[in-house]
């Protein structure tokens, strides 16, 4: 099954949710323009308000079903060809059962004639690892997401990762054992150790997705903020990496773009078996639950040991 | 491997204090960041076409304008020379340089009088003392030009001066904008010989050029790139111990570690009283962009 996926990175303006929901809406026409409208368009971490809100938090996150509902009206607004269909992923400040999580939801997307496929909120993804450490300092101001799971779409098993959750191996690792054959990972980072080898932040990036891919045997779709906030600027570089790990296509570290590839959904099979560790995990995973529950249990509850 | 034969050793190369590999930087991807940074800070954000820059003649100033005038263009960058009666001849030859290398505007705003004019009220002040309320009247000058312009002040302190606390407490470091901030100083010194910035202003010794004959290094009592080096690693938590373990002086360390903790104050917005739990900056937090 061949996929068109794209990652689409812009500067947000700063907690303009109509701004950018309209953003938002403009890429999705110029795709639609585009002569081979994608099926999949991953939007970065926080995309419809910027990163940086602190206590601003609550005045601008909303509900996973309101934001669902202006994300089609936008679509609709933009693209008006009978039968067409993509799906997104896009990363907001969520409002929750008076919580406020930065979350990403995946959607499908219809235009007005589009009888056949239903729109629908597919998955709301909650931050799980929030960083609250240097630069940082999520988890005063947004709660924790409880699980990572991979879901169904019309392309197949698909999980969504924010930021720091693709810094923990075991995030990838847990998508892929349920199934996930294409990662969405959506971010918001900061440029920074800026050295004789380039940009510190973004050199790690590309090691972790890479490492994510190979390791797994699956695709990965990495959309990153640009733009400065408050002096920090975000380091983009949205990518495609392929199932062995490989780059497919590479954004701009600074300024807006889209970047885009035609996957082929069978290659997954052809590197899981050229290297099959996948299979070996799920062989040994009876085993590593075991110890991991032992060790959890020795952790005391600050997280200790 | 023939029995009786040792194996081949690869061992990894101990720790170089005089090293400054962990200092060097990709000079085209910093400049091209800081020109991004500056476009999106003083364009976008702030709504300015122009800004404005005190040329002191030294590398810092030099290289702002060189980044500023790469980023906005010549026409968007006024630089102001504001000399001092007893400022260096050399301080003002080579601001001057640097507008007619760039191309952009330059004007002299003598700060004599204004300064004179106070220290009258003031005859006993003592030169950190004098040299504070040049500081201060330079300010003075380039907020109000920032109005009558209109043009942004745009800051030049380095990371280094900063954490020595080497700077006038809201004259230097008032502009709302820097691009150096986080640069330290041989990393400036870097860049700006990346951007071109002529080396007769690169090579030469820093100074505040507050004192007849004053530079940083003798202020300091250590030079540059021994104290960045220290400050690199202590930012990143090694201890004062380890630093000596490593090799570096114990008298360096102690010196370098002395400056930061005592100046954290000068990095601070003023102390405020807090009476209620909607306390601005502490309770009541907005990012500066919001």
């Amino acid at each position: 099954m061949h996929i068109e996926v794209a990652a689409a990175q812009f500067a947000p303006s700063k907690g303009d949710y109509a701004a950018n929901l309209e953003t938002v809406g403009r890429v999705l026409g110029q795709l639609e323009q585009s002569g081979t409208p994608p099926d999949l368009v991953v939007f970065p971490e926080t995309a419809l308000t910027g990163y940086f809100l602190e206590g601003g938090v609550g005045e601008h996150a909303l509900s996973a079903d309101r934001v669902f509902t202006d994300l089609l009206t936008t679509y609709r607004t933009h693209v008006v060809r009978p039968g067409a269909v993509v799906d997104v992923a896009i990363g907001f400040y969520e409002s929750r059962n008076g919580h406020c999580y930065n979350s990403g939801l995946y959607a499908t997307l219809t235009s007005a004639q589009t009888p056949d496929t239903e729109p629908a909120l597919r998955h709301v993804h909650r931050k799980f690892f929030l960083p609250t450490y240097g630069v940082f300092d999520e988890e005063r101001f947004v709660a924790r997401g409880r699980s990572i799971a991979a879901f169904d779409t019309r392309l197949g098993r698909i999980a969504v990762l924010i930021c720091e959750d693709a810094w923990h191996s075991i995030s990838g690792t847990i998508a892929a054992l349920d199934g996930a054959q294409i990662v969405a990972v959506l971010s918001a980072s900061p440029g920074r150790e800026f050295g004789s080898d380039g940009i510190g932040n973004l050199r790690r990036w590309d090691r972790l997705l890479q490492a994510l891919a190979e390791e797994h045997g699956i695709f990965v779709v990495y959309a990153g903020l640009v733009g400065f906030e408050g002096g920090k600027g975000f380091t983009g570089s949205s990518s495609i990496y392929d199932p062995w790990g490989h780059v497919m296509a590479r954004g701009s570290a600074i300024e807006p773009c889209i970047v885009r590839a035609r996957i082929e959904s069978s290659d997954i099979g052809l590197a899981r078996r050229a290297t099959p560790l996948l299979a070996d995990l799920e062989t040994a995973l009876s085993d590593l639950v075991r110890q991991l529950e032992a060790l959890g249990a020795r952790m005391d509850p600050g997280g200790g040991r | 491997m023939s029995v009786g034969a040792q194996l081949k050793v690869i061992r990894a190369a101990d720790f170089d204090p005089a090293s400054d590999r962990y200092l060097d930087m990709d000079c085209e991807v910093v400049a091209e960041w800081l020109c991004a940074f500056l476009k999106d800070e003083v364009v976008r954000r702030r709504g300015f076409s122009r800004v404005v820059i005190g040329l002191s003649g030294g590398v810092d100033s030099s290289l702002t304008a060189y980044l500023c005038a790469c980023a906005l263009g010549s026409e968007a960058v006024v630089g102001v020379r504001m000399p001092y009666r007893t400022s260096s001849p050399d301080s003002l030859e080579h601001a001057s340089l640097v507008a007619d290398k760039l191309g952009i505007e330059c004007r002299t705003v003598d700060i004599s009088d204004a300064v004179d004019g106070y220290l009258r009220t003031a005859p006993d002040a003592d030169q950190r003392r004098r040299g504070n309320v040049m500081a201060r009247m330079r300010m003075i000058v380039l907020f109000d030009l920032s109005a009558g312009l209109p043009a942004l002040p745009v800051g030049t302190g380095n990371k280094t001066e900063r954490l020595f606390g080497y700077f006038t407490w809201h004259a230097d470091d008032a502009p709302p904008v820097n691009p150096l901030g986080d640069l330290f100083k041989t990393q400036v010194w870097q860049l700006a010989r990346h951007m071109g910035v002529p080396d007769v202003i690169v090579s030469k010794p820093a100074s505040a050029d507050l004192i007849v004959g004053q530079t940083d290094e003798d202020d300091f009592g250590i030079s540059y790139a021994r104290a960045d080096r220290i400050l690199h690693l202590l930012l990143r938590g090694f201890t004062a111990e380890r630093l000596i373990e490593m090799g570096f002086s114990a008298d360096d360390v102690r010196l370098v570690k002395q400056k930061v903790d005592s100046t954290h104050w000068k990095r601070h917005m003023p102390t405020t009283a807090m009476l209620s739990s909607t306390s601005i900056n502490d309770y009541y937090l907005r990012p500066v962009d919001y």
